[in-house]
């Protein structure tokens, strides 16, 4: 099966082959107005790459160690122990190839639908612009393959991040999905009134994931000045050795090299001898436990390995709480809904947000080594979890609701991953992807719907209202009755909100499951967190469904609305599918756990739970009455059209949750507005009034003039001037004294010639003497 | 029988009678205004220098003493030609012949 | 013994023409001075055994270019010489100078340090005779048309040189004088000449 390994490089290609395609040619491919062709040819390089991803898992099912497939060597500097050799290497594990399943997967169907999705979406920017036919028809070839370039260079981003042998790779792919993350979010920069919103978002979206990047980035270094490599498996074997030996003695050793204490010796066959070697030595048996006190030299300092591994471990959960936007670096999440829906599909449900678990999940050795970074990773995802659930539920914006949601079961996964349960956080993240694109996808086709509905309306002649510019398609206090108008689009979604809010048979609860079993048995707090958030998210989804779905319209638009083509509608009911049936991956059962037994071959440290059954009827419990309740509130008595949301009682809780606790505003005071002062004083007083004005006019300036006064004045006029005039008058008088002996009188001449004579005699005759 | 006539000197005297003639050659061009004087102290100067010549010529028994007095007194006669002939162009002019009413050239 | 003494005389009377052509206010009066000076040089030569320039002396130098000084002062009308002087300085100042000039060459003779010490004149033979022809007019021409003919003939060309420019510059040249047979021409046209037949 070797050889099916060796075609992974195809799955980079296909996507960045699309993205080319249609940055060079996108434009000409799109013949008429309506033409799809564009996104046609990126969801094929996204289904392609799906198929090269089933490849691999073929492959893998006959030799489930893998293989890490060589391309080429990117820099190889220095030498000796602290060689930076960095090749291209695409590693094939069960790990890598779970993620590219759930990536290539779910994006292709998202790719699918967003070839309808962005007609749509450009038509509307068309509509608000106002543009005549020749300028619609340019316009949109150039949005619509624009947006496919990004799409499709997205989805490589990711695969690099995912297939990366070595932390740098990896963190390429991690700057180039934050770099279409950004240009995603701002895809409608130019928006007329919310553009500047978009970018905004769009930039805050990258600089809050830079914060994270930078903590990775120390983390990478620590990493190479640790242990001398960056790639992963030398990395872990090079841990693994320090247990026990110096560190001197490790860095020379690579992985093919290490003998397990305890274990056979083996020759590692294939590339990757580090799952081979080390699956035998199972965490409970050989190896030591505790604080490992070898002492790693970094620089100057000379620290145990457990606290660099503590150092390097919380640095890499800053990166994941950058990019899996977790506290304290979520607040750019919610914004991020300002891009169209498939990219918050996408990105910001389905794949780039699970980069952070899925690096946690790489580096569980790491972890090991140092438990108190484990439990921090905890308690930071449990309370986000709690706080994003607390919060989505005072949301009144579709989409914002589904962003705090994904933060919520993000922190779930991250909770999941703190705690060691490593194969219920992937489970998560992969039934999560289903159900939240799904979600996503869902709230697009309502959007559309509604801006369907609104033009009908505003095209009839009577309807009495004034359509103002502020119709905000996403508001759901303007929805309501959606079930009646979107039959299609109100079944899946409900599939999706149930499976999110952890109802048995579905997806969500298997994998919610596990993780609150692991957070039971590991960590309380986390549990508590995890339980109320779990509450939470059944009645934020209840509320959502009871009030964009049904009661009647509540506006002209939802009275209108009209259900969505199939084009978006079939990727629709694929992901219902998947919701419902995921669960089937990892059921806690005996003779089941067939994705526990897979992620075993990599994740040294993941460990199959078993299956609490009290934990699973709490939880189902608490679903329960949170869906009741939230029928009670919102369903009973479903919300007229000029009813305010009956949660306002709370009063200043409401109000709390609903202004997000205040995070932004939080971040503004103490982060934003003093460095923006500080730039404007830098700007104002350090550069403008100080080094211009001053420095400059005053100093420079002046000086300069100052000495051009003085070599002028006195110099110039005093001195030289005097110089040579006094030359000239000199010359002059001399010349004028000397004039007196020309009288023109020869008998003058004659007596000077005589004296002449005399004076020739004289000087003869004394130098005789 | 005018080879036969000598009456000598010691040559000192007469080298100081030469200068003493010079001498009062200097001053006449020095002093005297009329060109034509002027010119006849030159005659004077030059004699004296003829003088001196001769006397060394006895003293050391050369002849080409005398033989240099010829040419001498060759010149001095082209000389006085020449110079009359300006003096009275410069007459016809100016109607004058004293040399301090010649003063143009100076500066 | 008589050498001295002749040569006292004849030396005091050069000397008092000298003077006199110094100070002697008529310009006649000064050439005649000057021949009187020459006179006795010539005389010297005499005595110095050069009887041939003695008489070159007197041919050329009194007899040619005295009497030429003396007709240029008569055809000028020169014998006066203006009284007033514009350089008063001038004479006082020459007369510092001549004195220098005089005692520079006492100097020159007489210093015991660099004074030159000339020897006497060897008598020849006997008083009166030269047998060697020393100053003999065959002695000079030898001299002159064998050693040293060349300057002997550049001289002559000098002295053509200064015949030329002699007769140059006294040239005139005014085109436009009168002659006596244009001035008779104008008179026939004109018809004046009847009154100059009155004259």
């Amino acid at each position: 099966m070797e050889a099916l390994f060796s075609l992974i490089p195809l799955i980079l290609m296909f996507p960045f082959a699309g993205m080319l395609i249609n940055l060079f040619f996108g434009r000409r491919l799109m013949v008429h107005r309506d033409s799809v062709t564009p996104g046609v040819l990126a969801s094929l390089m996204a289904g392609a790459s799906f198929v090269i991803a089933v490849l691999m898992f073929i492959g893998l099912l006959a030799s489930p160690e893998g293989a890490s497939v060589p391309l080429f060597t990117w820099m190889s500097l220095g030498s000796g122990s602290f060689l930076l050799d960095i090749p291209w290497k695409m590693k094939v594990d069960t790990l890598s190839v779970v993620m590219m399943l759930v990536v290539t997967g779910v994006g292709t169907l998202i790719h699918i639908y967003a070839i309808g999705y962005m007609h749509g979406d450009i038509d509307e920017q068309i509509n608000k612009r106002g543009l005549d036919e020749a300028a619609a028809f340019d316009f949109k070839r150039r949005r619509y393959s624009r947006f496919f370039t990004f799409f499709n260079l997205f989805l490589g981003s990711m695969l690099i991040l995912v297939t990366g042998d070595n932390f740098l790779m990896m963190f390429v792919g991690w700057e180039l999905v934050g770099l279409c993350s950004y240009l995603l979010i701002g895809f409608w920069f130019d928006d007329p009134g919310k553009g500047i919103l978009n970018s905004s978002a769009g930039r805050k979206a990258f600089v809050t994931n830079r914060v994270g990047d930078f903590g990775m980035l120390i983390a990478i270094m620590l990493i190479f000045w640790s242990f001398g490599t960056l790639q992963f498996d030398d990395v872990f074997a090079r841990a693994e050795c320090m247990k026990t030996e110096p560190q001197a003695v490790c860095l020379t050793r690579s992985a093919e090299e290490i003998t397990p204490a305890g274990g056979e010796g083996e020759e590692g066959e294939g590339h990757s001898a580090l799952s081979g070697v080390l699956a035998r030595l199972k965490p409970s048996e050989g190896g030591p436990e505790g604080p490992f006190a070898t002492l790693i030299q970094i620089g100057p300092f000379a620290l145990t390995l457990t606290v660099v591994a503590t150092l390097i471990t919380l640095f890499l959960l800053l990166g994941a709480t950058g990019k899996s936007a977790q506290i304290p670096l979520f607040v750019w999440l919610p914004d991020a809904m300002a891009g169209p829906t498939p990219v918050s599909a996408l990105i910001h449900a389905a794949t780039m947000v699970t980069a952070g678990i899925y690096m946690i999940t790489r580096s569980n050795e790491l972890f090991a080594i140092a438990p108190v970074s484990g439990t921090v990773v905890a308690v930071v995802g449990g309370l986000t979890g709690f706080v994003a659930a607390t919060i989505a539920v005072a949301q009144f914006d579709i989409k914002r609701v589904l962003a705090y949601s994904t933060i919520s079961q993000l922190g779930f996964m991250i909770a999941a991953v703190g705690l060691g349960g490593y194969i219920a956080g992937i489970f998560h993240l992969a039934t999560h992807a289903f159900f939240k694109a799904l979600l996503f996808l869902g709230s697009g086709s309502v959007i559309h719907g509604m801006e369907h509905g609104h033009h009908h309306a505003s095209h009839e002649p009577d309807t009495g209202h004034s359509h103002d510019h502020e119709f905000d398609p996403q508001d759901m206090r303007h929805m309501g009755g959606l079930a009646r108008r979107m039959p299609i689009t109100t079944t899946v979604y409900i599939i999706g909100a149930l499976a999110l809010a952890g109802i048995p048979p579905l997806a969500g609860f298997w994998s919610k499951d596990e993780i609150l079993l692991d957070a039971s048995t590991n960590n309380f707090l986390v549990y508590i967190l995890l339980t109320i958030a779990a509450f939470f998210t059944a009645f934020y989804m209840g509320r959502q469904v009871f009030m964009v779905f049904f009661g009647k319209g509540r506006s002209e638009a939802a009275r209108h609305a009209g259900e969505s083509t199939p084009v978006m509608t079939v990727p629709l009911i694929i992901l219902a599918v998947l919701s419902v049936l995921g669960g089937l991956m990892n059921l806690p059962f005996e003779g089941a756990h067939q994705l526990g037994k897979w992620l075993e071959e990599s994740v040294r440290f993941a460990h199959i739970a078993g299956f609490n059954p009290s934990v699973a009827a709490i939880s189902t419990a608490l679903a329960l009455i949170a869906i009741g309740l939230s029928w009670l509130v919102y369903g009973r008595k479903p919300l007229g059209e000029e009813d305010r949301d009956p949660l306002y009682g709370a009063g200043p809780v409401f109000t709390f949750l609903n202004r997000k606790w205040y995070w932004d505003e939080l971040y503004e005071t103490v982060f934003i507005r003093p460095y923006m002062r500080l730039g404007k004083w830098l700007a104002d007083t350090v550069d403008w009034r100080f080094l211009h004005d001053f420095v400059h006019d005053s100093i420079l300036a002046e000086a300069f003039k100052g000495w051009g006064l003085i070599l002028s004045k006195p110099v110039e006029a005093g001195v030289i001037d005097r110089a040579v005039n006094g030359v000239a008058q000199i010359i002059d008088g001399s010349s004028r004294g000397l004039r007196r002996t020309q009288t023109g009188y020869v008998r003058n001449y004659a007596l000077a010639i005589g004296a002449g004579v005399i004076a020739i005699l004289l000087f003869i005759i004394l130098r005789l003497l | 029988m005018l080879n036969e006539i000598a009456f000598l000197a010691p040559t000192s005297w007469y080298i100081i009678l030469s200068a003493i003639l010079f001498a009062l050659g200097v001053a006449g061009v020095l002093i005297r205004r009329n060109a034509i004087l002027i010119f006849m102290s030159v005659e004077l100067m030059l004699n004296a220098a003829n003088l001196a010549f001769v006397a060394f010529a006895r003293t050391f028994m050369d002849l080409g003493g005398q033989v240099f007095v010829f040419f001498v007194m060759t010149v001095a006669a082209a000389e006085v030609a020449v110079g009359l002939a300006l003096i009275v162009s410069i007459f016809r002019t100016k109607q004058s012949i004293d040399i301090d009413d010649l003063h143009q050239m100076q500066g | 013994m008589v050498g001295t003494i002749v040569f006292i005389i004849l030396g005091l009377i050069a000397v008092g023409a000298a003077v006199g052509l110094l100070t002697s206010t008529n310009a006649i009066h000064a050439a005649l001075f000057l021949v009187i000076n020459f006179t006795c040089v010539a005389l010297f030569y005499l005595g110095l055994n050069a009887p041939f320039l003695a008489m070159v002396q007197v041919t050329v130098y009194a007899g040619a270019i005295m009497v030429l000084f003396l007709f240029v002062i008569m055809l000028l009308g020169a014998e006066r010489v203006p009284l007033s002087s514009r350089l008063r300085w001038q004479v006082p100042l020459a007369i510092v100078l001549v004195a220098a000039l005089m005692v520079t060459s006492a100097f020159v003779l007489f210093s015991p340090q660099i004074g030159v010490s000339l020897p006497d004149p060897a008598p020849l033979g006997e008083v009166g005779t030269n047998p060697q022809g020393f100053g003999s007019p065959g002695a000079v021409a030898d001299s002159l048309f064998i050693s040293y003919v060349l300057p002997f003939q550049m001289v002559g060309i000098l002295l053509l040189v200064a015949m030329i420019g002699a007769v140059v510059l006294t040239k005139d040249d005014k085109p436009h004088r009168e002659t006596p047979r244009r001035k008779w021409e104008e008179l026939l046209e004109t018809g004046k000449y009847i009154e100059t037949l009155d004259e």
